[in-house]
């Protein structure tokens, strides 16, 4: 065990991946807490379409991938919030629409630039291999400007997410909120996508979110078994992923499923012994 | 001294006026019922009252040392509430403004309702978890931690049985006796002209705005009884 971790870490690529992967996990826990009570599940699926175009316009055009996508992808959310608190327009029909035409325009760019290659199937799919020192350096920055923010205003964060109306109502400037966590959200799946992949990364926000409804019954439990969870999960992806050669981000989301029916399970027999 | 006072309000709804020449005033202690049928304007005259709708015309003036962000609101329960992992004492200190810590004092004045309403023993309970009418208290205690001063109640006993609708409406009474000024909202008009020193019938316009005694005896009243009878 200690020489397989030893052997692990011994890689610099992997050292990188681990460090911002487990930090995209938490942010994306946290995150993912509040989008799915807020019914804003698919959200995180259609960013992620929309990084996938930005992605491949940006490697088209040869310009540092990062920074064309993130303003994209925080655009894109800010869109996304908009039509569903607008009632004229449905939701979700928004989100198909913006997160396939992002699909076909990326698929189509990548294929007229370099051809249908190993580079196409990375951005869909995820790659350990794709972290540079700068990916790390945005994903420690990213991190720690949640944690403080989710700290510094959980109270807000839970009184927003349990009742908009409210929360207005009493004075919270809810619509500045609902902001920050779309563009925290655009953010970290931004960062995790290289890792993830874009067709992967919206189990990251969701699934740790939806396990731990399962079994904790305050919110505060919520937050803290969700990040427990995707932390776990993460590290459990990434060592069968290493250990069998299996790609990263799709063990990573396997690991979570695994994790949603074990705490379902636990749940519904604490429910049981309770009734 | 007026808490709130209306002057020729005009209120519209989708492009449509859902509200116009409205004026009435909310005095300290009043028990007011509003009353009307679906799509009356009811919802929308709440936003306004709550300064989430801006008036079309008119105005709305908060004096005698309330303001606007001062309205404890008990709002009709969302679908997405039923299975929220919420536990009661975080509910009814998400009522104070406090940011980005709860202070002592909040976390006393959140106990302090929560024994006011009778759910003292409930606090470690899991919100979603709860009959309709232990929820109604707990959320009327987290209106009780945003003020004092005055409660806007959306429809508080909508899914309740007799009983608990009951012993909810004698818990409202007890508040304003205590001096809580309540503005409530209610299909209810039997109850409304049984509780309410006040009754506002509204139709788009006002059809009534007066004394619950006027009113049981009035035209718009016996009219709106009738109907309200036969279902």
């Amino acid at each position: 065990m200690i020489e397989f971790i030893r052997e692990f870490l011994s890689y610099p690529f992997l050292v990188r991946a681990l460090i911002s992967g487990t930090l995209v996990s938490l942010c994306s826990a946290l995150l993912g807490v509040p989008l799915v009570l807020k019914r804003y599940s698919m959200i995180g699926d259609g960013l992620s379409h929309v990084g996938f175009g930005a992605l491949a316009i940006a490697s088209a055009l040869n310009w540092a991938p990062l920074y064309v996508a993130i303003p994209t992808v925080a655009a894109a959310a800010f869109l996304l919030l908009r039509l569903t608190s607008d009632s004229r327009i449905n939701g979700d029909g928004a989100i198909a629409l913006i997160s396939t035409c992002s699909l076909a325009v990326g698929v189509i760019v990548i294929s007229a630039s370099t051809g249908m290659n190993t580079e196409i199937s990375n951005y869909l799919f995820g790659s350990i291999l794709s972290m540079s020192p700068g990916d790390v350096r945005l994903s420690v920055c990213a991190a720690a400007v949640m944690l403080v923010l989710f700290i510094l205003f959980y109270g807000r964060i839970f009184a927003v997410t349990f009742d908009e109306t409210f929360a207005r109502a009493i004075g919270v400037r809810a619509g500045v909120y609902n902001t920050l966590i779309a563009l925290l959200t655009a953010l970290t799946i931004t960062v995790g996508m290289r890792i993830m992949g874009s067709l992967l990364i919206s189990g990251l926000i969701i699934f740790p979110a939806l396990s731990s409804m399962r079994l904790c019954r305050s919110f505060r439990g919520v937050m803290i078994c969700s990040c427990t969870v995707s932390l776990i999960c993460f590290f459990a992806g990434v060592a069968a992923s290493y250990a069998f050669a299996l790609p990263t981000g799709a063990s990573v989301v396997c690991a979570d499923t695994a994790a949603f029916a074990l705490l379902s399970l636990i749940g519904a027999l604490l429910r049981r012994n309770r009734a | 001294m007026a808490l709130i006072s209306c002057r020729d309000l005009c209120l519209a709804y989708e492009g449509r006026i859902a509200v116009s020449s409205l004026s009435f005033d909310v005095l300290k202690g009043d028990y007011i019922c509003i009353v009307g049928e679906n799509g009356s304007g009811k919802s929308t005259l709440i936003k306004a009252l709550l300064g989430l709708k801006k008036p079309v015309s008119g105005e709305i003036v908060y004096s005698d040392g309330l303001k606007k962000t001062e309205i404890g609101y008990l709002p009709q329960q969302t679908p997405a509430q039923k299975d929220f992992p919420a536990g009661v004492t975080e509910v009814v200190l998400s009522g104070c403004r406090g940011a980005p810590f709860h202070t002592r004092a909040e976390k006393r004045a959140a106990a302090e309702n929560m024994e006011l309403l009778g759910i003292s023993d409930l606090k470690k309970a899991c919100y979603r978890e709860l009959s309709g009418g232990q929820q109604q208290r707990v959320l009327l205690a987290r209106a009780l931690c945003a003020t004092k001063k005055l409660l806007l109640l959306d429809e508080p006993v909508t899914g309740l049985d007799p009983l608990v609708s009951a012993e909810l409406y004698r818990l409202i009474q007890r508040l304003n006796d205590g001096g809580v000024t309540v503005i409530m909202v209610s299909h209810d008009v039997d109850c409304a002209i049984e509780r309410a020193k006040k009754i506002l019938h509204l139709q788009t316009v006002p059809l009534f705005w007066g004394s619950a005694c006027d009113y049981a005896d009035s035209d718009t009243g016996r009219r709106f009884m009738g109907d309200g009878g036969d279902d």
